[in-house]
């Protein structure tokens, strides 16, 4: 405990001895970057509760394929943002949106558009892994099960691929008819992973999927991020900057503004941005010396 | 930091930590001694009237009606025994499935004020002597159809009705928002979320919940007094017309003076705790197996 202190007070003079530096050049780069033929985006999106203005004209764009991260200090609209792109924030009766959400070109805020295939979609990881207390294998295809009975090879088939695709298949193929709430939590969060992806989902978002899990199955949910780029666009919200250095492709960092509203600060290439970023808060927080 | 405060003898016999202790250690000794009195008068109860009641109960008991003269030995509340499992029947099936009805409104669509109105007058209905539901249901179905076995069931439903409604509230409260999430985080509708997730995970609690209204109904008396009225000498399989029931005859049968009478209602509160254990029982083996072939 002595020595953690000792150390932030040498970050801190650290901190101070760069903190006034005019000399310092900032890179010249946008402080967003606008990626060509995003697979989601947002313009200019205010979202309240109530007429709490918790994101503030954010616009945001997630590259096809890759892993987009989202970092920032505890309440700067992080969850919001992430959960008002497939509307699950809907459930809140208080939310509403201003602006554009856009997943491909299609606004998803429009009316006439489906909510539940929008979700098909666009899937999500939670937080603390919930499987449903049922089986591993009814677990899997419970996306399919809701456009009514399925052949049982059609079933068969997504649950081995999409366990197969979660490395879950080897570990749990003798034992689908098992409570899913029996496997350990690492476990449960890539068989969330594996019925998003028989869902057919193809951009799936990420609320601090890691939070409870160890090291070691954090590792292995990573592991798979990156296994799934390529086919896969993720757009992933953490508080761990490592995490979020390791794994994506793009970062973007946000902050509590005015009236503690949400705002985009930087959107940039993760490599770019952690080794020079455009804004001087962007440093300061990755720099760890606030947050 | 441990080795601190087990090494240094000055930090082990300090007068406030004995106080502490000893406050302790008077918390737990209250604390059994709640439990030795709740668990002790229920056994006590348990066991005064098994051991009233197993004088006169027998399989006769279960299989005749009560002697015309309420002063003969034997016979039995065959008429009862039926009359009570027809009645809470009926009444079970009105009360369960609109109380779990109303409670998935409740949880899973209502919001704001209309819903906190329902769960308020739900309150209220709970906390309604049964003898007032009885007088209602005389009020507003005898006095024009006259006293039946349906009209006890129909009095004894809305003695159950905020019951299975309270507790299956309860009941899906406790499932995890995550679940909910997740399932329409999956593209499901909010009501294949609440038939296949929220459902399915509170259904033990949800048996349970039911299971305990209709022991209740079966132990009501007031309500079936000015609705079914009894009917202490012919067995009646037609809830149309008047019925006995356990609970009626016991009362019945107690205040009669006749020590054979009075025998009977032992015996007759006996098979009616039976009757209750028996579907408590079965409430937790169903409900268990639920779970366990779900989960």
């Amino acid at each position: 405990m002595v020595g953690s202190g000792e150390m932030a007070s040498e970050l801190s003079i650290i901190g101070a001895l760069e903190e006034d530096d005019p000399g310092k050049v900032r890179p010249a780069r946008p402080n967003v970057v606008q990626v060509e033929n995003p697979a989601v985006s947002t313009r200019n999106v205010n979202a309240f509760y109530g007429t709490f203005l918790a994101l503030r004209n954010v616009s945001i764009s997630a590259p096809k394929g890759e892993i987009t991260a989202i970092i920032g200090p505890s309440g700067c609209g992080k969850s919001t943002l992430l959960r008002s792109l497939n509307r699950i924030n809907d459930l809140i009766p208080s939310f509403t949106l201003e602006g554009e959400v856009l997943v491909g070109d299609q606004n998803v805020y429009e009316s006439g558009v489906d909510v539940a295939s929008l979700r098909r979609h666009v899937g999500m990881l939670f937080q603390r892994p919930a499987p449903f207390p049922m089986s591993i294998y009814d677990n899997v295809v419970y996306s399919l099960r809701l456009d009514g009975r399925q052949a049982k090879a059609t079933l068969d088939d997504a649950v081995e691929r999409s366990l197969q695709q979660t490395g879950l298949w080897e570990e749990v193929k003798d034992r689908l008819k098992a409570a899913a709430t029996g496997l350990s939590g690492g476990q449960q969060q890539r068989l969330c992973l594996a019925r998003t992806l028989a869902a057919g989902s193809d951009i799936i978002l990420m609320d601090e999927p890691c939070a409870a899990l160890d090291p070691i199955s954090t590792l292995r949910i990573e592991e798979l991020m990156r296994e799934l780029r390529g086919t896969i666009t993720i757009i992933i919200v953490t508080h761990n900057l490592q995490q979020a250095a390791r794994v994506s492709d793009y970062t973007a960092f946000m902050l509590m503004g005015e009236g503690r509203a949400g705002e985009l600060v930087e959107l940039g290439k993760t490599d770019e941005m952690f080794k020079d970023p455009v804004d001087k808060r962007t440093e300061d927080y990755i720099t760890g010396r606030f947050g | 930091m441990t080795q601190l405060a087990l090494g240094t003898p000055g930090l082990r016999n300090r007068p406030a930590l004995r106080r502490r202790r000893a406050k302790s250690a008077l918390l737990v000794g209250l604390l059994i001694a709640a439990v030795v009195v709740a668990v002790g008068v229920l056994a006590w109860v348990l066991i005064y009237v098994a051991i009233q009641g197993a004088g006169a109960l027998n399989l006769g008991f279960l299989t005749n009606t009560p002697p015309g003269n309420p002063s003969a030995p034997g016979g039995g509340f065959y008429n009862g025994i039926v009359g009570s499992l027809i009645i809470v029947g009926i009444a079970a099936a009105i009360a369960i499935p609109l109380g779990i009805g109303a409670a998935i409104y409740l949880v899973e669509y209502g919001r704001g004020r209309l819903s906190s109105t329902i769960r308020f007058f739900n309150d209220v209905l709970i906390g309604i002597p049964t003898i007032v539901t009885g007088a209602f249901i005389y009020a507003i179905w005898v006095t024009r159809f006259g006293f039946s076995g349906f009209a006890g069931s129909l009095a004894l439903a809305i003695v159950m009705l905020p019951l299975v409604t309270r507790t299956t509230e309860e009941m899906l409260r406790l499932v995890p928002n995550e679940l909910r999430e997740g399932s329409l985080a999956l593209g499901a509708t909010r009501s294949q979320t609440v038939m296949r997730v929220c459902i399915p995970t509170a259904l033990p609690g949800i048996i349970t919940g039911a299971m305990l209204a209709i022991a209740r109904a079966m132990g009501e008396t007031a309500p079936l007094l000015l609705t079914t009225l009894g009917n202490d000498l012919f067995i009646e399989y037609n809830p149309a017309k008047r019925m006995s029931t356990l609970s009626l005859q016991i009362f019945d049968n107690a205040v009669t003076g006749f020590q054979e009478a009075q025998a009977r209602a032992w015996a007759g509160a006996l098979t009616l705790i039976a009757i209750v254990l028996i579907f408590t029982f079965a409430a937790r083996f169903f409900g268990r197996r639920v779970r366990t072939s779900n989960a």
